[in-house]
C-alpha cells in the first residue's frame, strides 16, 4: 500500500492505495465518483478519460499511486456547484450529442480538452481529437457539431435539423 | 491484475537502485505495460514508475542534433520538437491524445512494438539511445519483435537524435488498433539517405537498404519505381497479406518522399 | 414553425442532465453491502472435453468465498431459447442444452466452466489460476458447410448432426421460383457473406445477484434491454423461481442493440450464488470477456438469384442461406435469419416469386443472436446488392431498375406472407435524389480524379418490418412469448403523472418522447409526466426494447391507457359540472362541457379523485390509474433510400465516406430530434458492418478478432455529417399514433449503399470487380482489386 494525496474536482483528498489500484478504480470504487467509465481494458474506448494536471489522459490506463500530487478533474466537477451545466455539457444536450450516455463523460473531458488548446476546431481537428473516444449510439455527427457549437461556432448549416 | 508494489522516484539514480530488485520492472508512461498487466501476461512484484523523474524529460536542441528525454510523453515531443518536425509530427500522430499524454518516447524504443512509430524514426534518423550506463547506436539497439539490445534494470534516459536535411513519416493505419500497418520513415543526410519501416515485418522494424540506395542516388518519388520489397517476411494477418505490406511499403516510402521535398 | 412541445416537437433530453454530470446510475455504479466478486474460467479451447477439473486447492485460496462448476447445476434448467423454428419437414428445431457452467464439454472459446466467487476480483483471479483443469481438445467446428458434411466433428453429440433445422419459406413456392428462374430472360447471381459483427454497446455487461434471506427474494440488476423478459425466462425456465420472488433491475444501459436482450448464463449465476452463499454477488464484463461472451451478430453465407424477364421486372428471387447460430441457441437466435428475414425478401419490390431456404448451423463459435436489424439487414443486403448486380449486368440504371420494380399499392401483400400498410418509395427515392444531390456526382467524380483518386456512388433501398407482432401471429411461427406491450398511467393526486412502461430506454430518449404523448393527449406540461422503466417491481408488465418497437407497441399500450384515463377523467369532470359525460371536452388541460362556458382543471379533477368527497361513487372508484396491453394487429414497415458516396485511394485500397445522405418513411414522428440521432447512430453501425467490422476466427475457432486491436470499431473520423431526411410520412394504419420505428433503419439501410458505392468505385477505375464482401478494408479492398 501506498499513501496518495491529490486533489480532485478542487478537494484534496489522502488515501493508502494499493500498487495496482487505476486511477479509475480509486475514482469509482474509493471516492464513489461513478462518472468515470470503463469501457474496455485496451485503452481505446476512452469513456475513462479525465484530467490529470489539466491534461486528458485515460484514467483506465494510469495507477493511482501515480498522481500522487496531481490535481485531477472529472466528469462529476464540469458543472457548477449549483448544477448549471458547463457550456460544452449544455452544447451536448442542446444538441442531442449523448444517447446512452456510457461514453459522455469521457466525450465531455476530451472536449474540454481540445477547446483549451483549440478554441475553434474545424470539423476534421474535432473528429481527429476524438480517436481515442468511442461511441457506439451517436455515429458522432451530433458530438462533432456540439463541439463545434461548444466553440461558438455556428452549426446551423450542418445537415440534419 | 497480479499485486504488485509500485515506487515512484525522483532521479534516475533511485530508479537504477530500485530495479535492481527482484522481478522489478520499469513503468514509463504505461500505455502498452498496463494493458499487458490487466491480461496478467506480466507479474511483477515491483514497478518503478518513471513519470517523476524530472532529469529524463524535455526536448533540447543542440549542434544539429535533437535530444529528447526518455520520459518525455508524445504530447511534449509533438509540441516541442520543432527542430525536426518529422519527428514532432509522427509525435503528434500515436495514439491518441490521452495516449500522447502518458505514452513515452523511452516506453516506446524499451517495448519496441513491430508495429510502433518510434523505432522506424530512431532507426532512420541513427538516432544514438542513451542509458544510464552507455550509448547505444540505434543500428544496434532493435533487435525483433519486443527485443531491444538493453539490459535488466537499463533505463532510456535521453535519445539523441541528428537532425536531417529532409525527412517524412507515412503511416498507414490498421483500422482497428490504429498502430501501424505500415509506417516508413524517411530521412536525408548529408552523406545519405535512411529509409526504415516498422509495421511490416515479422522481425519488427527494419531499414530498406535498396530504397536507401536509390534515394541516396536520387531523392525523388521516382527514384523507386522498381524498388520493392520482398513479401517474404512480411507479417499477413487478419487486415492484410504480406503481398499487401510489401505495396504499402513501397507506396508509403514514395509517400515520405515526396512529403519531404 | 416546427412546433416547440407535444408530438413533433424536439424537447432537450432530459436524462442527458444525469448523463452528462457523471450521475447517472449504471449497473457497475450499484454496489450492495458485503458483496462478493465472481470471476469466471472460459474455455481457452473451441471444443474440448473436460477430462479433469479440481478445485480443492483453489478453494484454498486467500478470500475464495465458493467455486462452481457445472456440476454445481444439475438439476437447474437450461438457458432456454425464446423461439421454436419449425423446420420444412414439419419438425422442431433441435434445440441442444446450454447449462449455465459447462458440463462435459466445451464448445467454444469463452464457454465459462467454473465460477469463482471471492472477496475481491483479484482474489477470484488468483484462485481461478489454481484451479486443475485438463481439457481433451476436439476438433473444432467453424465453417458452416462443413460443419454440414459427413464426418465433421459434433457440436452437440446428442443430437447427432450440426443443423439446427433446414427452413423453407414459402416451402410451396419452391418449384415455381426454380421454374421462373430457369426461364428468365435473365439471371443475376450473387453468393455472399455477411460479416460476423460484435454488438459492442460501450457499456460492458454486468449483473449483481442480491437474495433476500429474510423474505427470500431474489434481485438481480442487469444491464437488460426487457427486464420482465429476463424475469420470465430466468425465473421459470432456468432457476425456478416465482415471479412475486425475483425482482429483475435494469438501470441505465449503456446501450444495447440487441445484444442486451438476451437471457445470459452470467444473470442466472449471480442469481443462483447470491443464494448459495448468501451474499451479493457481483460479476462486472471486461471488453475481452464481451468479445467471448456477448452473443455476436449476422453471419450469413448466402447465394441468391434474381430472375428478371426481357423488359426487366423482376420475376422471382431465391435465397439459399447458411446461419450460424454459434455453439448454443441463445434468446432469439433461431427467429433471426427465419422470420425476420425470409419475409422481408421481397423488398421494395413486386417480385411475385419469392423462396428463402435457411439452413442453420452449430458451430464452435460464440452463439449468434440478433444485433440491430437481426435478420432484416442481411435480406436488405442481399436484395439490394443482387438488384445493384443486375443494373449493371443489364446496363441500365440501379435507381432506374429500382423505379421500376417499387411496390406502388398499399396494402400490398408480399409473397412472402407479410402485407406491407403503407409506404411511398417512390416519394423516398425522390426525396433522395434531392437531399443526395446525385445530379452532382458527376463533377464530385472528377474532382475526385483529379486527385488521384476514385469515387463510386451506392444507392438503395430498404424496408423492414418492426414493432413484431401480433402475439397470435407469432405463437404460430414459433414466438414462445407474446409479443405485446404494456402501460400504467398513473395520475397523482395533484395532476402529476407517473407512467410505468414496459419498454426499457438505453439510449432512445423514452424519458422525453413518451412524455410528449401524453401531455399532448392531456394538455398539461410534459413536465408533470415521469417515465418510469426497467424495474420488475415498479412496472406491471412488459416485453422491452428491441425491433425498433417502443413507441409503436408500448408507446401505443400508453397511448390507451391514457385514453382511459381521460374517458373516466370525464366522468369525474362531468359530475363536477353537473353535466353529461358525452358533453366533455378537454383541451389544454381544461374540462369543459360543450356549448357552455363552465370548466374545471385537470388537477381539480385528479384531485377530486383521490380526494372524492364529491364524487360520484356509486358509479366509478376513486383513484385515476389506468393500464393498458396493447397487442399490434400488424408489423410496421418503415423503408427509405439511402445514397453513399466514396473515395477509394487505388493505391492503398483506402475507402474514405465522402457523403451519405438518407430519406426515410417512419410514419409520423413524435421527436424529430431524437429521431434522426437514431437514424445517424444506424448509419455509423451500418457503415462500420460496411467498412470496418469482421468478428474473424481461425481454423481452431479461436477469435481473431478479440478486442478492440483488431475489431475496428467505428471512430469519428472514420465518418462524416450525415444528411438525413423523415419528411416522407406515409402514417402506419393500425397503431394510434401511426408511428412506424426508426432504431434499426440506419444499420438496416446503410451497408448496401457502401458496397454498392465501393463497387462502383472499382470499376471506375477499370477494376473488374462485381462483387466484395464486408468489410471493404483498406486490405481486402486492395486484394478483390488486384485479385
Amino acid at each position: 500500500m501506498v499513501e496518495v494525496t491529490l486533489k480532485v474536482n478542487g478537494k484534496s483528498v489522502t488515501k493508502s492505495v494499493k500498487g495496482n489500484t487505476l486511477m479509475t478504480e480509486f475514482l469509482r470504487d474509493e471516492l464513489r465518483l461513478t462518472g468515470t467509465h470503463v469501457g474496455c481494458d485496451t485503452s481505446q474506448c476512452g469513456a475513462c478519460v479525465i484530467h490529470v494536471n489539466g491534461e486528458a489522459v485515460k484514467g483506465c490506463t494510469m495507477f493511482a499511486a501515480e498522481a500522487d500530487g496531481a490535481e485531477v478533474a472529472t466528469i462529476e466537477g464540469m458543472a457548477s456547484p449549483d448544477g448549471t451545466l458547463s457550456v460544452i455539457q449544455q452544447a451536448f444536450q442542446d444538441h442531442h450529442g449523448l444517447q446512452c450516455g456510457f461514453c459522455t463523460p469521457g466525450m465531455v473531458m476530451s472536449a474540454a480538452a481540445l477547446l483549451k488548446d483549440n478554441p475553434k476546431p474545424t470539423e476534421a481537428e474535432v473528429r481527429d481529437y476524438l480517436e481515442g473516444n468511442l461511441c457506439r449510439c451517436t455515429g458522432y455527427h451530433n458530438i462533432v457539431k456540439a463541439i463545434m457549437a461548444a466553440s461558438g461556432q455556428d452549426v446551423s448549416s450542418i445537415a440534419a435539423e | 491484475m497480479y499485486s504488485f508494489e509500485i515506487g515512484r522516484p525522483s532521479t534516475v539514480a533511485d530508479a537504477v537502485a530500485a530495479l535492481g530488485k527482484d522481478e522489478a520492472q520499469a513503468l514509463g508512461g504505461g500505455q502498452t505495460l498496463i494493458p499487458t498487466l490487466k491480461q496478467r501476461l506480466a507479474s511483477p512484484e515491483t514497478l518503478v514508475s518513471l513519470t517523476g523523474i524530472a532529469e529524463m524529460k524535455g526536448v533540447c536542441a543542440e549542434d544539429g542534433a535533437l535530444s529528447i528525454g526518455g520520459g518525455t510523453n508524445h504530447a511534449t515531443v509533438a509540441a516541442e520538437a520543432s527542430a525536426y518536425p518529422a519527428l514532432a509530427a509522427l509525435a503528434g500522430g500515436i495514439g491518441d491524445p490521452a495516449v500522447r499524454n502518458r505514452g513515452t518516447i523511452g516506453g516506446s524504443l524499451a517495448n519496441n512494438d513491430p508495429a510502433a512509430c518510434y523505432p522506424s524514426a530512431a532507426l532512420a534518423s541513427g538516432a544514438t539511445i542513451v542509458t544510464n550506463t552507455r550509448e547505444i547506436a540505434a543500428d544496434d539497439f532493435f533487435d525483433g519483435l519486443f527485443t531491444t539490445a538493453l539490459e535488466e534494470g537499463e533505463i532510456i534516459t535521453s535519445v539523441r537524435f541528428p537532425v536531417p536535411e529532409a525527412a517524412a513519416y507515412m503511416k498507414f493505419e490498421q483500422p482497428a488498433s490504429r498502430f501501424a500497418m505500415v509506417g516508413v520513415f524517411v530521412a536525408k543526410y548529408a552523406d545519405g539517405v535512411r529509409v526504415a519501416v516498422t509495421g511490416g515485418s515479422e522481425d519488427g522494424v527494419f531499414r530498406w537498404s535498396a530504397a536507401e540506395d536509390a534515394l541516396s542516388a536520387n531523392f525523388s518519388a521516382e527514384a523507386l519505381d522498381g524498388v520493392s520489397v520482398d513479401a517474404d517476411g512480411m507479417i499477413t494477418d487478419l487486415h492484410g497479406s504480406a503481398a499487401y505490406r510489401a505495396h504499402l511499403i513501397g507506396v508509403m516510402t514514395k509517400r515520405a518522399v515526396a512529403a519531404a521535398q | 414553425m416546427p412546433k416547440d412541445h407535444g408530438i413533433g416537437a424536439s424537447p432537450k433530453r432530459r436524462e442527458d442532465v444525469r448523463f452528462l454530470t457523471g450521475a447517472g446510475n449504471y449497473t457497475d455504479d450499484i454496489n450492495v453491502y458485503g458483496q462478493a466478486y465472481v470471476h469466471f474460467l472460459r474455455s481457452d479451447v473451441a471444443h474440448g472435453k473436460i477430462t479433469k477439473i479440481d478445485t480443492s486447492a483453489a478453494a484454498d485460496m486467500p478470500g475464495v468465498v465458493r467455486i462452481f462448476t457445472g456440476a454445481d447445476f444439475e438439476g437447474v434448467g437450461s438457458i432456454p431459447c425464446g423461439w421454436q423454428v419449425t423446420d420444412l419437414h414439419g419438425e422442431p428445431m433441435k434445440e441442444p442444452a446450454h447449462p449455465v457452467l459447462a458440463q462435459g464439454k466445451v464448445r467454444h472459446v469463452g464457454d465459462p466452466i467454473a465460477a469463482i466467487v471471492a472477496d475481491s476480483l483479484e482474489e477470484a483471479r488468483n484462485a481461478a489460476e489454481a484451479i486443475e483443469l485438463d481439457i481433451e481438445e476436439l476438433p473444432a467446428v467453424v465453417d458452416m458447410k462443413a460443419a454440414l458434411a459427413d464426418g465433421s466433428a459434433l457440436v452437440h453429440d446428442d443430437l447427432g448432426d450440426n443443423l439446427c433445422y433446414e427452413w423453407g419459406f414459402v416451402e410451396d413456392n419452391r418449384a415455381a421460383v426454380d421454374e421462373a428462374i430457369k426461364n428468365a430472360a435473365h439471371v443475376t447471381t450473387l453468393e455472399l457473406r455477411n460479416n460476423r459483427l460484435v454488438a459492442n454497446p460501450m457499456e460492458p455487461r454486468v449483473a449483481l445477484g442480491e437474495y433476500s434471506r429474510a423474505n427470500d427474494h431474489s434481485t438481480l440488476h442487469t444491464t437488460s434491454q426487457n427486464p420482465h423478459v429476463i424475469r420470465l425466462l430466468m425465473g421459470a425456465f432456468v432457476l425456478g423461481i416465482p415471479e412475486h420472488k425475483l425482482t429483475v433491475i435494469a438501470p441505465d444501459v449503456g446501450g444495447g442493440f440487441g445484444t442486451k436482450i438476451f437471457h445470459y448464463a452470467e444473470e442466472a449465476f449471480v442469481t443462483f450464488a447470491s443464494k448459495a452463499c448468501n451474499r451479493p454477488v457481483k460479476w462486472t464484463a471486461s471488453r475481452s470477456e464481451a468479445f467471448m461472451s456477448d452473443a455476436h451478430g449476422r453471419d450469413h453465407v448466402t447465394k441468391i438469384e434474381l430472375a428478371l424477364d426481357a423488359d426487366n421486372n423482376f420475376t422471382a428471387l431465391r435465397c439459399d442461406t447458411y446461419a450460424n447460430m454459434g455453439a448454443y441457441l441463445s434468446t432469439f437466435a433461431s427467429s433471426v435469419p427465419t422470420w425476420l428475414h425470409g419475409t422481408l425478401l421481397a423488398g421494395n419490390y413486386k417480385t411475385p416469386l419469392v423462396y428463402t431456404n435457411v439452413k442453420a448451423v452449430f458451430t464452435n463459435t460464440v452463439p449468434v443472436d440478433a444485433y440491430r436489424g437481426a435478420g432484416r439487414p442481411e435480406a436488405t443486403f442481399q436484395i439490394e446488392r443482387v438488384v445493384d448486380k443486375a443494373a449493371r449486368e443489364l446496363g441500365v440504371d440501379p435507381i432506374a431498375l429500382r423505379r421500376q420494380n417499387f411496390i406502388s399499392e398499399f396494402p400490398y401483400a408480399t409473397p412472402v406472407a407479410v402485407e406491407y400498410d403503407t409506404g411511398d418509395y417512390v416519394a423516398t427515392m425522390d426525396k433522395l435524389e434531392e437531399i443526395a444531390d446525385l445530379s452532382g456526382f458527376a463533377a464530385r467524380r472528377a474532382e475526385s480524379e483529379k486527385n488521384g483518386k476514385l469515387r463510386g456512388l451506392g444507392v438503395n433501398c430498404y424496408i423492414e418490418a418492426c414493432g413484431i407482432a401480433p402475439s397470435n401471429l407469432v405463437g404460430q411461427l414459433g414466438a414462445r412469448a407474446g409479443l405485446y406491450d404494456a402501460a400504467t398511467v398513473r395520475v397523482n393526486a395533484t395532476g402529476s403523472i407517473s407512467v410505468m412502461v414496459g419498454a426499457h430506454s438505453h439510449g432512445q430518449g423514452h424519458e422525453t418522447a413518451f412524455p410528449q404523448v401524453v401531455a399532448e393527449m392531456l394538455g398539461i406540461d410534459e413536465s408533470m409526466v415521469e417515465i418510469v422503466h426497467g424495474d420488475t417491481s415498479k412496472v406491471p408488465f412488459g416485453m422491452g426494447t428491441y425491433g425498433s418497437r417502443s413507441l409503436a407497441v408500448c408507446g401505443s399500450a400508453m397511448v390507451r391507457a391514457t385514453e382511459k384515463i381521460i374517458n373516466k377523467a370525464k366522468k369525474i369532470a362531468a359530475h363536477l359540472m353537473e353535466a353529461s359525460d358525452a358533453d366533455i371536452e378537454l383541451k389544454d388541460g381544461q374540462f369543459s362541457v360543450a356549448g357552455t362556458d363552465k370548466s374545471v382543471a385537470w388537477g381539480d379533477v385528479t384531485l377530486a379523485a383521490y380526494v372524492p368527497h364529491n364524487y360520484p361513487l356509486e358509479d366509478i372508484e376513486p383513484g385515476l390509474e389506468e393500464t393498458a396491453f396493447y397487442d399490434p394487429a400488424n408489423f410496421t414497415y418503415p423503408s427509405g433510400a439511402y445514397a453513399c458516396e466514396v473515395e477509394l485511394d487505388p493505391d492503398t485500397g483506402k475507402v474514405t465516406i465522402e457523403r451519405f445522405s438518407a430519406a426515410d418513411d417512419f410514419g409520423n414522428v413524435v421527436n424529430p430530434m431524437i429521431v434522426e440521432g437514431q437514424v445517424h447512430g444506424g448509419i455509423g453501425q451500418g457503415v462500420g458492418q460496411a467498412l470496418l467490422e469482421n468478428a474473424a476466427y481461425d481454423e481452431n475457432g479461436q477469435l481473431l478478432s478479440a478486442s478492440y486491436m483488431d475489431y475496428a470499431m467505428p471512430r469519428a473520423d472514420d465518418l462524416p455529417f450525415y444528411t438525413v431526411d423523415h419528411s416522407c410520412q406515409t402514417p402506419c394504419t393500425h397503431n394510434p399514433l401511426g408511428v412506424k420505428g426508426c432504431g434499426e433503419a440506419g444499420a438496416i439501410g446503410s451497408p448496401p449503399s457502401v458496397i454498392n458505392a465501393v463497387i462502383d468505385a472499382m470499376q471506375s477505375g477499370g477494376f473488374k470487380v462485381d462483387h466484395m464482401d464486408m468489410p471493404a478494408s483498406p486490405g481486402r479492398v486492395w486484394a478483390a482489386m488486384h485479385g
